[in-house]
């Protein structure tokens, strides 16, 4: 692994020069989506129940099973994500700055599906997964 | 184009993923791997549920190769194997590039969109 301290906790940040109007399209729409991420059937939507599908590969049928957890316009949109039996949470953040917009992608809160009902387990998980590295680290 | 990493690790992932989903599970490893091998019962006094509770835990993790015990006389004794976590942290990572590669392609397209 290149990168331990950006896997930690899958934070992924960059300023770009657009407006967030702009970019909430493209987070927003699904043929905008598909032309970045994948084919999907999403719906700006609390609750909307959606899937990203991308080509099978062997071991995986290249479906991801979302719903959408948080939509704020232009600021905040949040959809979980579950394959392969686990599930995490994907979290787009737009603030506008000087130059265009500061755009974070946060996936946090992975675990089992079988789990996904539990709550509050984010912090914890992201804590271990830090102290683990450096254990494995260690002793490569 | 970067895919999604699902492939060899799969089922190791998925093992290790399901034991860990667990907070006590995952405290039982961290005590392992920090302080070294130990028995079920001073794991026990520091886990704040059962013995067969924490035997329970350790057959989990035990499947999952997170932890190996070994036999001396009655006692059992256990350790973290926390190699058995690199798949895991190897997938995460391959989710980042996976990400920054994404990302790459959402700028290209921004540039290509209108106001």
């Amino acid at each position: 692994m290149t990168e331990p301290a950006a896997s930690r906790s899958l934070v992924i940040e960059r300023e770009m020069p657009h407006p967030p109007e702009k970019i909430w399209r493209a987070l927003t729409q699904g043929a905008l989506i598909e032309e970045w991420l994948m084919k999907n059937d999403f719906e700006p939507v609390v609750g909307h129940q959606f899937s990203f599908r991308s080509t099978p590969v062997q071991g995986w049928d290249g479906v991801i099973n979302s719903e959408v957890l948080v939509i704020e316009p232009n600021v905040c949109l949040s959809y979980s994500w579950g394959t392969m039996g686990t599930m995490s949470v994907v979290t787009w953040t737009l603030t506008p700055t000087t130059l265009g917009t500061h755009l974070r992608m946060e996936q946090t809160g992975f675990r089992s599906e079988k789990d996904a009902a539990y709550k509050g387990a984010t912090y914890g998980w992201t804590k271990f997964i830090g102290n683990m590295e450096r254990v494995v680290g260690g002793r490569d | 184009m970067v895919m999604i990493p699902a492939m060899q690790v799969q089922v190791a992932t998925d093992q290790v993923f399901a034991a860990l989903a667990d907070p006590t599970r995952r405290a039982i490893f961290e005590h392992l791997a920090r302080d070294g091998e130990q028995n079920v019962r001073s794991l026990t006094a520091r886990a704040g549920v059962s013995q067969p509770a924490v035997s329970k835990h350790l057959g989990i993790l035990k499947h999952a190769r997170l932890v190996r015990d070994r036999r001396t006389g009655r006692e059992t004794h256990y350790s973290a194997q926390p190699q058995a976590l690199k798949p895991m942290l190897d997938w995460m990572g391959m989710y980042t590039a996976f990400w920054h590669d994404r990302f790459e392609r959402l700028e290209s397209l921004l540039k290509r969109m209108d106001q």
